[in-house]
């Protein structure tokens, strides 16, 4: 069972979600620079977070041109798991895998918080071990995380039920509080929150146990008991 | 902004010629106070730095201790003053990329970034806090960016800023001790610069550094960019362990010249260089400002012909400048060529070496009767006054600005920033704590009393959190040498740092100075700054949520010590007074009871009293798990004393503990078998901070109102003014 971990130049978070897919959940996880192509084996691909071309122009933007999004592509019309974390998120949405577009944060400033989320849907690889409407401790940090999108869009999210976390609370002024959607088919989620920071109770204040449902669903997809 | 004319005449004896124009740039930056450490060099041969833990290597730019298990960590601190003064944006963020290339160089992984910032009075003066905002903000950018947490630091605001800012930067670097760069270089080995291009930003830099602020020179100024910063560390640490690196160096001050002539100086060798191969921002640029840039994100590295290829298909790979500007030479000359005609040709030894000074020194007039103390205004309300510390900009909670750095990433942040220090994990199981502290106020008033206060307290933040004291590192700013009673100041907190640090045995590991901190309105308090790191071996102490019925014990005693108290300053406006004073046999029966007590686990939380004294220490206990506390004022260890010096006295070596009552007994028994002062001085419960003396109410305010008032008004003031 392979995990396919992309980096990107900038990429930041790639070594943390490396750590807690191998360490933590004892999965093969395999790094791939964004140039080569993606192993026709593997069973699910995740974009870490980061700054992949400093942020130039808008966040994700110029890696969503990457060589290997080609391949992601590829991967999300066969129906694998693949999850995009803060700037994975905003790659996924820049590429059109997913849909919105991902602003500037209300107070106009980098927010470095924890905070609460919402299960809204558990029918996806990430979340399937979830009970609906669960909270998830876990932090955040991103200047330009904010998703948006317009109203009739967010009309087809919720009839299609492609909102799959929300804050509980307002954070950063998303719309109807989305923290991370799906596409239609639910197989392509992305997250602007990190919860490769909050499995480890050594580094979770709260409760790490919510968090660590995130992968136990991917280990529960992919055929992997733990 | 050139040599003076008596180093001008020295040059020319020592090589025995004229010095050709790009010889004079080359030999001014590196003479220059921020190259070459002349006025203070000699004297800070003083601080003690061997230690059982300590690694030494030649040609290192950052600190080495070992943590045992092969792993090691690095350390160094920098400021970027100056700069900042004049762009706050651009100079922070480069003042990041600067350190953290620091770290890089002995081949260790950055892991962590820490600042500590100040500026003049942000509540009347709007440039104070447009350099503020903007210096926070730039930093945010770099080290975000980098995927390196910023995780403590330090903000303070004090008139003597005025138009000026200091920012101080300090990181930390994780790495296997086998692959640490060992410098060497031989005959033939190839000199590679890598990173970015070379462009006009930051000419002479390091000169304007030197300097009194007197003019805005932004075009000595380096422009950032943290994407290269980023895409050089990953590209490094994969030609570190490729072992394609010989030996690397920083680019900072200096640029080349410094780079070029430190590394052969260093290793005793030459290095021959041709201005042609180095890979610039725009053409046409002369020799002399290619040797003087200071542009960021570049590393210079030595390699073998034979290891070449691999280093630049890393390169490539990362699509990073690599370009082989030299060659390595047995000759111990620095050369440099623009294609076939000499522009320089020095003896590294000379350049690298500027003849050191012995500056004179008096005691300033002005401290003869500064310890005295006026009389104040009586107080009648002390709620009043304890709300208003809480709100005051030097008091208030940070978390407007450590909130805009991302400091998990890296998942090593076991306790976080607005605590006493930060932990971060290590990959061999054990903790690194490190905290950064400085207090100007009180080093204005007693310069080596003040130094050690600030040494002590950084070492009892760590001490909080169950970490042994095992390095520090030095930052020391003042005004301009040549004036003797600066250097006197300089002198003394120089002395004390060494005493404690050789009575602790706690080893220097890295520092920096910086002078010249002074602009047309005067010079600045002496501002040394010290980061002490400390490492726990098992389980640090993570502050534990205070409940009802908690006991609040004090350790150490409170002294009539009101000298540069933020009490006198902010609420009295007199600056003056005695300065805290730590008693050095005391102060280590404190910390080692306290790091006792942690080891056993009878601890919930500990606790620094520093700034704002006891009042705002214990308020600080009650925002942060909100619960409210009784205090009872009358047995606070120490002499007897007025109120206001038992609520806002700043004296060393005081720690609140907070214990569930179950392990009371226990705790008592320790400090009593090591004859620690200490007192149980309040129980937790309520939604009240409540002081009284002898059963009389003294301050009654809900802990709510002050945590609004403490969380929100920095960031108010920043916003909206």
């Amino acid at each position: 069972m392979k995990v396919g971990v992309i980096v990107f130049p900038g990429s930041n978070c790639d070594r943390d979600m490396y750590h807690v897919l191998t360490d933590v959940f004892n999965l093969d996880a395999q790094y791939y620079w964004h140039e080569k192509s993606l192993s026709k084996n593997i069973d699910a691909v995740i974009l870490p977070g980061g700054f992949s071309y400093g942020d130039r122009l808008r966040a994700g933007v110029i890696a969503a041109h990457s060589p290997i999004i080609k391949d992601v592509q590829k991967m999300a019309k066969k129906g694998i798991p693949i999850l995009g974390v803060c700037n994975g998120f905003q790659i996924l949405v820049e590429s059109g895998l997913l849909p919105g577009v991902l602003l500037k944060n209300e107070s106009l400033n980098f927010m470095c918080e924890w905070t609460n989320l919402i299960v809204e849907n558990n029918k996806t690889p990430f979340t399937n071990q979830f009970k609906l409407h669960q909270k998830i401790p876990i932090p955040i940090a991103n200047g330009e995380g904010r998703y948006f999108v317009d109203d009739d869009t967010l009309k087809q999210l919720k009839k299609k039920n492609q909102i799959v976390f929300r804050y509980d609370e307002i954070v950063n002024g998303s719309s109807n509080r989305i923290a991370g959607v799906c596409n239609e088919d639910g197989n392509v989620v992305g997250m602007m929150p990190h919860p490769e920071r909050a499995v480890e109770s050594e580094i979770n204040p709260i409760d790490n146990k919510p968090s660590s449902l995130i992968f136990e669903s991917l280990l529960t997809k992919i055929g992997v008991s733990n | 902004m050139s040599l003076e004319p008596q180093e001008f005449e020295e040059l020319q004896s020592k090589i025995g010629r004229k010095p050709t124009s790009t010889e004079l740039q080359i030999v001014a930056a590196e003479w220059s106070e921020h190259c070459s450490y002349k006025s203070s060099k000699r004297h800070l041969k003083m601080l003690p730095m061997k230690g059982p833990l300590v690694i030494t290597e030649k040609g290192y730019d950052s600190g080495v201790l070992d943590v045992g298990d092969g792993y090691v960590v690095t350390a160094h601190i920098e400021s970027h003053n100056h700069p900042s003064a004049v762009e706050p944006y651009g100079g922070a963020a480069t003042g990041v990329g600067g350190v953290i290339r620091d770290i890089l160089s002995a081949g260790t992984r950055p892991i962590a970034i820490f600042d500590g910032l100040r500026f003049g009075n942000i509540e009347k003066d709007q440039q104070a806090r447009w350099l503020f905002k903007n210096a926070v903000t730039g930093i945010a950018d770099y080290g975000n960016c980098l995927g390196i947490p910023t995780i403590g630091g330090e903000v303070e605001f004090d008139d003597c800023y005025e138009n000026y800012a200091l920012v101080d930067v300090a990181a930390v670097g994780f790495g296997k001790k086998e692959n640490l760069i060992k410098n060497h270089a031989k005959k033939g080995d190839l000199v590679v610069l890598l990173g970015g291009s070379t462009g006009r930003d930051g000419i002479g830099g390091s000169q304007f550094a030197s300097d009194s602020l007197e003019s805005e020179d932004r075009s000595a100024v380096q422009i950032p960019d943290p994407f290269i910063e980023k895409l050089i560390i990953e590209a490094i640490l994969e030609a570190r362990n490729q072992k394609l690196i010989h030996a690397m160096k920083d680019l900072g001050g200096g640029g080349l010249s410094c780079a070029i002539s430190e590394t052969a100086d260093a290793l005793e060798v030459g290095i021959e260089m041709d201005v042609e191969k180095v890979h610039t921002r725009e053409s046409n640029m002369h020799p002399d400002e290619i040797m003087v840039s200071e542009s960021q994100e570049r590393m210079l590295i030595v390699t073998s012909k034979t290891k070449l290829k691999k280093l630049q298909d890393i390169c490539k790979k990362f699509r990073i400048g690599c370009s082989v500007i030299g060659t390595v030479k047995s000759d111990n000359q620095m050369h440099v060529r623009k294609g076939k005609k000499t522009f320089a040709n020095l003896p590294t030894d000379v350049v690298a070496n500027a003849t050191l000074l012995d500056l004179p020194s008096k005691k300033p007039a002005y401290l003869n009767d500064i310890e005295k103390e006026k009389k104040l205004k009586p107080i009648s309300n002390y709620s009043k006054i304890l709300l208003k510390l809480l709100g005051s900009p030097n008091i208030a909670s940070k978390i407007w600005v450590y909130g805009q750095y991302d400091h998990e990433v890296g998942i090593r942040t076991v306790v976080k920033p607005g605590r006493d220090a930060s932990v971060l994990r290590l990959d061999n199981g054990k903790f690194l704590s490190a905290k950064i502290d400085g207090n100007p106020k009180q080093c204005y008033i007693n310069p080596r009393e003040g130094a050690i206060g600030c040494f002590e307290e950084a070492c009892r933040n760590v001490v909080c959190t169950g970490a042994k004291p095992i390095g520090m590192l030095d930052h020391l700013q003042f005004g301009n040498p040549k004036d003797p009673e600066i250097f006197w100041t300089f002198l003394e907190s120089l002395k004390g740092l060494t005493d404690f640090a050789k009575d602790f045995k706690i080893p220097c590991i890295g520092g920096k100075v910086s002078l010249y901190n002074e602009t047309p309105a005067g010079p600045i308090k002496p501002t040394p700054l010290i980061g002490v790191l400390g490492l726990i071996d098992k389980t640090p102490l993570i502050p534990q949520r205070i409940t009802n019925g908690d006991c609040l014990i004090l350790v150490g005693d409170t002294k009539d010590e009101m000298g540069g108290s933020e009490y006198f300053e902010y609420i009295h406006k007199f600056i003056g007074g005695k300065c805290p004073a730590v008693d050095f046999a005391k102060s280590k029966k404190n910390m080692k009871s306290v790091l006792d007590l942690i080891k056993k686990q009878l601890l919930k939380s500990a606790h620094d009293c520093s700034k704002g004294g006891l009042a705002v220490a214990i308020s600080e206990l009650c925002m942060t798990n909100q619960v409210g506390c009784k205090v009872s004022l009358e047995k606070v260890p120490g002499q007897k004393l007025d109120v206001d010096r038992l609520l806002f006295s700043e004296s060393h070596s005081r720690y609140l503990l907070t214990v569930d009552k179950k392990n009371l007994k226990k705790l008592e028994e320790i400090l009593k078998n090591n004859k620690v002062s200490y007192k149980q001085i309040g129980v937790f419960g309520g939604s009240e901070i409540k002081f009284n003396k002898n059963s009389k109410p003294i301050i009654d305010l809900r802990v709510d109102k002050a945590q609004k008032t403490w969380v929100n008004s920095l960031r108010d003031l920043v916003l909206y003014g």
